[in-house]
């Protein structure tokens, strides 16, 4: 047993130029943002502000940006998958299969695990506390520490970049091929770790956002009133608290096979690899619909915004989304139909399966009759969002086609089921992802954005997206199946170029979007939003500032009906003046805590020596982890005072932002 | 037209290429069903495609429409501005997607039981049985019938059913033929029964589909379904060949990785070695750590 473990110089794989060289780039840019950060001063503003912040907006921001940063890194998989297949007719491509194996996997982890569930969380973190009225999440400090930690399992994923290898199994690592024996690399080691880290972070990030929604909602806000978002943000975070436990025991299980040499999954010794498949999909069919539902929520917001109504039956979306939440429990097994199960389980698997059409459908007909009789803004949000309901209905036709078993038997694991969970992924979550990022941006950060290169980020995507996948689907009517590295079919060749050529369509599409984030920063000081409402919004969000104060609301809203701010906007027309000037008191806000990046250092040293069998280093990053633990636990101030003068200084400073906004007389304020 | 027979040869094949980039269904693929399990499994897929067509295509009319009309310049548009219920409507969405449910559930039930992969082909000919073994990175066909053995290249007898039995030696691997239908995962120690028939005689591809590793694609076959008579001339010819009898110590080195394994066959099977490599899991470990994989 050495000092470092099973870690030694041959664990760099000097001999593939490919990923040392876009390591070095990436490694070259992180350096030089540093330095400019160190030389500009801002390091201190950083510690302060962001990293040790355990305020709800600000980790918010912080999970977007990292999924916006692990979307580059998953996208540059894509590319590489997308050219290789575009070359590897009759040959061996440019990728050698160990090098693509690890490419589709590190693709899949890092698209869900690292983008698009960072992205949701995100938008639920900033946006939840501040639709229900509220001045942060349940558990401040915890909340960060969910944050670092999925930070920790990103940064795993891309160490392996470098050291070692990542795993070449799929982005679910089915045994046996994950067991020591077929994979006796650190690969499988790096997911796993990965993974157990930052689902710890996602799963302590469901309890608080479902305890913020249970117990800490405003004055008057009952549950018959809280808006679209907030609940699909409640199902996703009941699903998350309900599955996550599901997959750290799973992996926990298949850690004990490959580092104590139990036999869970092993057949040899009476394992069952069976039992992995049921229990991975019993976490893994869930997490769709944890990705899926506040993208919908983000859709309900936008719609019925943008088409100047109230979201049309809203009693029937939140029946759809709850039924969503249980039903998503009720079908893991349509994703093994092929393993044998027999006919009447098949069957039954297959038909609650296609049920969860049946909400689906009613939440799809209820956006287009929000936009009935509405006077629609085609703002670059609204343009996401009809993309949206039309690839979403074709991706879900094709799911429930995949749901039919007999018609599964066939199309199991070709790339018309690659086809079909990008369909819906991209076409729902992301879009959603990018709609509800461009309709709160304003709220995060004072200032809206260009809407040219919104536009234009659309539509690459969109068309992108359908040039990319739509010859997968043919791909797979023609028995193509996924993950393969090269193939000899002549017919296959000609799809696959063009999907290849829409990949780089979604590439332009990013480009426009890295643009549109450089346009607008540059043109701030002419596109600051005055107001904290610069879409005519009708939820709680929109009533205080852009960016909103430490404290969200100086006195918490009083809610009295559905879409809250929508019913004060309208009385203060009517009135002709504002609410009455309310009595401000001193608030109390949790400090600052750099709980969260301590203990998701340690974490990230702990698992970097499980995976390298670093044992010294296992022991002082969980004391580490601890030890951090135990002295927040100790601290003894908690929280510090805003005094009343300031509360009331920035308050008044809204409220003639909100006179100005609804066009009202000076007077009005009082 | 052509005089040279090669010429036409080569001449057909350009035409269906080109013709087979314009049409997927042309392409060898799950659309063109070469038995009775993929005819049954393409009127599935098509029937679901219609019913749900039948929603979807509605959907995006109305999308597009409502978009477009309501659309804030418009002034002829209806404004609404607080319409937010209807119980009507509200039923309407409710049993629309629901009644749509109702049917396929329906075709999901009876095509899950008609279409069962353990469930025998209703025929006139005798089943045969042929046993798979998924290797690492090739397939192995055990014909305990005909006492052969075969790699990366099965032969079936046109008409007849097949009853596969499938298993892994290792790590798990998916048997699929796309143009006869229905897959199943080969999974070491276990026994999945498959099956199948091919009405038409000809040469299908078959993969695994699931992938296993990195020969993974690379782990191809081909199934030739051919006449009775060229069946029995084929298992006699393989009988008559030069191999080694294929018994457990060969299928024990033979299951060593491997890529890009041509195909190949032994003369002769020992008997029960199928059930043999169900019960001890597939191939032991000892023999196959030594190459191939990473360090």
């Amino acid at each position: 047993m050495s000092f470092t473990g099973k870690l030694g110089w041959d664990s760099i794989p000097f001999q593939e130029p490919l990923p040392l060289v876009s390591a070095a780039v990436i490694g070259a840019v992180l350096l030089g943002v540093f330095v400019w950060v160190w030389r500009r001063g801002h390091l201190p503003y950083l510690w302060k502000e962001w990293i040790t912040s355990v305020d709800h907006k600000r980790i918010g921001v912080m999970y977007c940006l990292l999924a916006g940063v692990m979307l580059l890194r998953g996208f540059s998989d894509a590319l590489l998958m997308r050219s290789q297949q575009a070359i590897a007719y009759g040959n061996g491509g440019y990728l050698p299969p160990d090098h693509y194996d690890q490419i589709f996997s590190a693709h899949g982890t890092i698209m869900i695990f690292f983008v698009a569930m960072p992205f949701m969380i995100g938008l639920m973190n900033f946006v939840v506390p501040l639709q229900l009225g509220v001045r942060d999440v349940a558990f401040p400090t915890l909340n960060s520490v969910s944050f670092w930690l999925t930070c920790s399992g990103a940064l795993l994923i891309n160490m392996s970049l470098v050291i070692g290898e990542f795993a070449k199994t799929g982005w679910l690592v089915y045994p046996p091929l994950s067991e020591l024996r077929f994979s006796p690399g650190v690969g499988v080691d790096y997911y796993l770790w990965a993974l157990q880290i930052s689902g710890m972070g996602t799963l302590l990030s469901g309890v608080n956002l479902v305890t913020t929604i249970l117990k800490m909602r405003a004055p008057g806000m009952g549950y018959s009133r809280m808006p679209m978002f907030t609940w699909t943000s409640l199902a996703s975070n009941l699903l998350i608290v309900a599955s996550f436990p599901v997959l750290t025991a799973v992996l926990a299980m298949l850690i004990l096979d490959r580092y104590l040499g139990f036999h869970f999954f092993t057949p040899e010794a009476g394992g069952n690899q069976m039992m992995f498949v049921n229990l991975i999909w019993a976490w893994g069919h869930p997490e769709v619909y944890i990705l899926i539902l506040p993208a919908f929520g983000v859709f309900s917001e936008i719609i019925s915004t943008f088409s100047s109504k109230p979201l049309f039956g809203y009693r029937s979306m939140v029946i759809a989304t709850m039924v969503i939440c249980i039903l998503s429990f009720m079908v893991w097994l349509h994703h093994f139909f092929t393993m044998g199960a027999g006919a009447d389980v098949n069957g039954f698997f297959g038909i609650t399966t296609m049920i969860i059409a049946v909400p689906t459908g009613v939440k799809v007909f209820n956006w287009l009759f929000t936009m009935y009789g509405g006077r629609i803004r085609y703002t670059s949000m609204m343009l996401w969002s009809i993309g949206f309901i039309v690839t979403f209905v074709i991706g879900g036709m094709t799911g429930v086609m995949l749901a039919v078993p007999p018609a599964d038997f066939v199309l199991h694991n070709s790339l018309f089921l690659v086809a079909h969970f990008h369909n819906v992924i991209i076409g729902g979550v992301l879009f959603g992802a990018f709609a509800g990022f461009t309709f709160w941006f304003p709220k995060m950060f004072g200032f809206t954005l260009d809407e040219r290169w919104g536009k234009r980020a659309f539509w690459l995507w969109l068309s992108g997206f359908y040039l990319a996948f739509m010859p997968l689907y043919v791909l797979g009517l023609m028995g193509m199946t996924r993950r393969m590295q090269h193939y000899d079919v002549p017919g296959w060749h000609p799809w696959l170029i063009a999907a290849g050529l829409g990949a780089l369509l979604i590439l332009a599409g990013i480009g426009c979007q890295i643009m549109m984030l450089y346009v607008s920063i540059r043109t701030r000081k002419d596109r600051i939003d005055e107001s904290g409402d610069p879409w005519d919004g009708r939820t709680l969000e929109w009533i205080t500032t852009s960016p909103p104060p430490a404290f969200n609301f100086a006195v918490l809203p009083d809610v009295k009906g559905e879409e809250a701010y929508w019913g004060i906007k309208a009385k203060a027309r009517e009135n002709r003046r504002l609410s009455d000037r309310p009595d401000y008191e001193p608030i109390e806000m949790p400090r600052n805590s750099p709980t969260g990046i301590v203990s998701a250092f340690f974490a990230t040293a702990m698992g970097f020596a499980l995976i390298w069998h670093i044992w010294w280093l296992v022991i002082l990053g969980f004391f580490g982890a601890w030890g951090t633990f135990i002295v927040f636990a100790w601290r003894d101030k908690a929280e510090y005072e805003i005094p009343v003068e300031e509360v009331e200084r920035l308050d008044q400073a809204r409220r003639r932002s909100k006179a100005t906004l609804l066009d009202l007389p000076e007077e009005a304020l009082s | 037209m052509f005089r040279d027979p090669r010429l036409a040869r080569i001449s057909a094949r350009f035409a269906g290429l080109g013709l087979c980039v314009v049409l997927a269904a042309c392409e060898p693929g799950i659309l063109n069903p070469a038995g009775p399990i993929a005819a049954g499994e393409r009127s599935i897929f098509f029937n679901a495609l219609a019913v749900m067509l039948a929603i979807v295509v509605p959907v995006i009319v109305l999308a597009f429409a409502f978009g477009w009309w309501f659309r804030a310049g418009n002034t002829r548009a209806k404004h609404l501005p607080e319409w937010a219920y209807s119980g009507r409507l509200e039923l309407l969405v409710w049993s629309i997607p629901a009644l749509a449910i109702m049917f396929l559930g329906g075709i999901a039930w009876i095509g899950s039981h008609d279409l069962d992969p353990p469930k025998p082909i209703a025929s006139k000919a005798k089943t045969m049985t042929v046993e798979v073994v998924a290797t690492d990175w090739k397939w192995l066909f055990l014909y305990p019938e005909q006492g052969i053995a075969t790699i990366n290249r099965l032969v079936v007898p046109v008409g007849t059913p097949v009853k596969f039995r499938i298993t892994s030696a290792g790590v798990m691997n998916s048997f699929f033929v796309p143009q006869l239908g229905s897959q199943i995962y080969a999974m070491s120690g276990m026994d999945s029964t498959l099956h199948l028939r091919a009405d038409r005689t000809g040469r299908y591809r078959g993969l695994s589909a699931h992938y296993s590793g990195e020969g993974f694609a690379d782990m191809n076959f081909f199934v030739d379904a051919v006449p009775q008579g060229a069946f029995d001339r084929f298992v006699a010819t393989a009988k008559a060949g030069q191999g080694k009898t294929l018994d457990w110590n060969e299928f024990v080195a033979m299951a060593r990785p491997s890529r890009n394994v041509r195909p190949a066959s032994y003369p002769r099977l020992q008997p029960g070695l199928y059930d043999r490599i169900v019960m001890k899991n597939g191939a032991p470990e000892g023999e196959q750590a030594k190459d191939g994989r990473e360090q």
